[in-house]
């Protein structure tokens, strides 16, 4: 399996409120709210860790569920997310500069 | 030797959210037609902000109801509908409106500057109807059909209503203030040119009987975007609305309203 990387759209807003991530596209001006998982997979993405090392690490860590089912979720949600142009997807580390940590 | 005699030049200082702007107009009866519109915000004791030429023209088939163009090239704003053509130079604070001498216009143009002063400074016009009770303000927000109108018309009398349509919002040093607006919907009623302190915000939905109920912090900010007046397409401008949406509703209670239409749902609001 090709390892994955993820960062964030540099066309986007972004704000936490609460343990929720809120999401806007900048080019269409949708909004994309994320559950606390999520919140947390949106947050690692710096384009530098991969998508397994950040499940592994940093989402098992924090909420019960096991590494396998969790990898296949957020396979699925970087996948939808990279479908809406907010987060960019990529086998080899992605040098682009995400946004700022949102406050 | 022909005599060139400049035309008096009528100039009428319309006031909304604190802030001033000189419509200036050559027809005497249209000046007259602004005056009445917006009585109660009419304050010539201010200094204008913003100067606004009206040139009125003649109607030629025009379609109020297109959608409105707002860009902008160099720093000088153009905003164009079917009705109306209209110029914005924010730094030399100064414009032109192209129209028919109609009052609603002036007023989308009034809109639009007033929604991009505010992008400015964290604030915005927000599609709801809002009113002062106790020296606090609360803001009553939904789409068309949502109540604006009804709960407003429902307001007992220590109740001043400050619009029952476009709620002008400022940010202040602490906390945000909800100032009176002209903008009148189908109360047909401008609203008190007062303002105060920002309460809450209630996102109203009718039903059989009155309760308040929390909302999480990402569905009140996606019913306040939802509900935010704002013309311009330019990303960084749509940004700002956003950081001040999210803004706003981090310090602001936003709650649900379900309300059954009569006087008893203003038993809560205080």
């Amino acid at each position: 399996m090709n390892a994955k990387y993820i960062a964030r759209s540099s066309a986007i807003a972004a704000r936490k409120l609460g343990d929720e991530m809120i999401i806007m596209s900048a080019l269409n001006s949708t909004l994309f709210t994320l559950n606390p998982v999520a919140t947390v997979i949106w947050q690692a993405a710096d384009g530098k860790t991969p998508l397994a090392d950040i499940i592994e690490g940093t989402v098992c860590r924090q909420f019960d569920v096991a590494p396998q089912l969790a990898y296949q979720d957020a396979e699925a949600l970087v996948n939808d997310l990279a479908g809406h142009g907010i987060l960019l997807v990529s086998e080899q580390p992605i040098s682009t500069q995400a946004p700022q940590e949102p406050r | 030797m022909a005599v060139l005699i400049a035309p008096p030049i009528h100039a009428v200082p319309v006031e909304v959210g604190g802030m001033a702007v000189l419509l200036r107009t050559c027809d005497p009866d249209f000046a007259r037609m602004l005056q009445d519109r917006y009585v109660g915000f009419v304050n010539r004791r201010v200094a204008p902000v913003f100067e606004f030429d009206v040139d009125l023209v003649v109607p030629s088939g025009v379609d109020p109801d297109a959608e409105v163009q707002v860009r902008c090239e160099h720093g000088r704003w153009s905003f164009r509908r079917g009705d109306f053509q209209a110029e914005w130079d924010p730094r030399a604070r100064c414009g032109s409106i192209r129209q028919t001498a109609n009052p609603y216009s002036v007023d989308a143009v009034l809109r639009i500057v007033h929604t991009l002063v505010l992008a400015g400074e964290g604030g915005f016009l927000l599609h709801s109807a809002s009113a002062m009770r106790g020296g606090r303000a609360f803001l009553f927000s939904g789409l068309s059909g949502a109540g604006k109108t009804t709960i407003s018309r429902l307001a007992p009398p220590d109740v001043t209503l400050l619009t029952d349509e476009v709620s002008y919002v400022r940010r202040q040093q602490e906390g945000y203030r909800a100032f009176g607006t002209p903008f009148a919907g189908e109360l047909a009623r401008v609203g008190e040119n007062v303002s105060a302190s920002i309460a809450a915000v209630y996102l109203l939905d009718k039903g059989p009987a009155n309760r308040i109920d929390p909302v999480s912090a990402s569905e009140a900010t996606q019913r306040i975007m939802r509900n935010i007046l704002f013309f311009a397409e330019e990303p960084e401008m749509v940004r700002r609305v956003f950081e001040a949406a999210c803004e706003f509703v981090a310090r602001i209670p936003v709650y649900r309203l379900t309300f059954f239409p009569d006087e008893r749902v203003w038993e809560l609001i205080r």
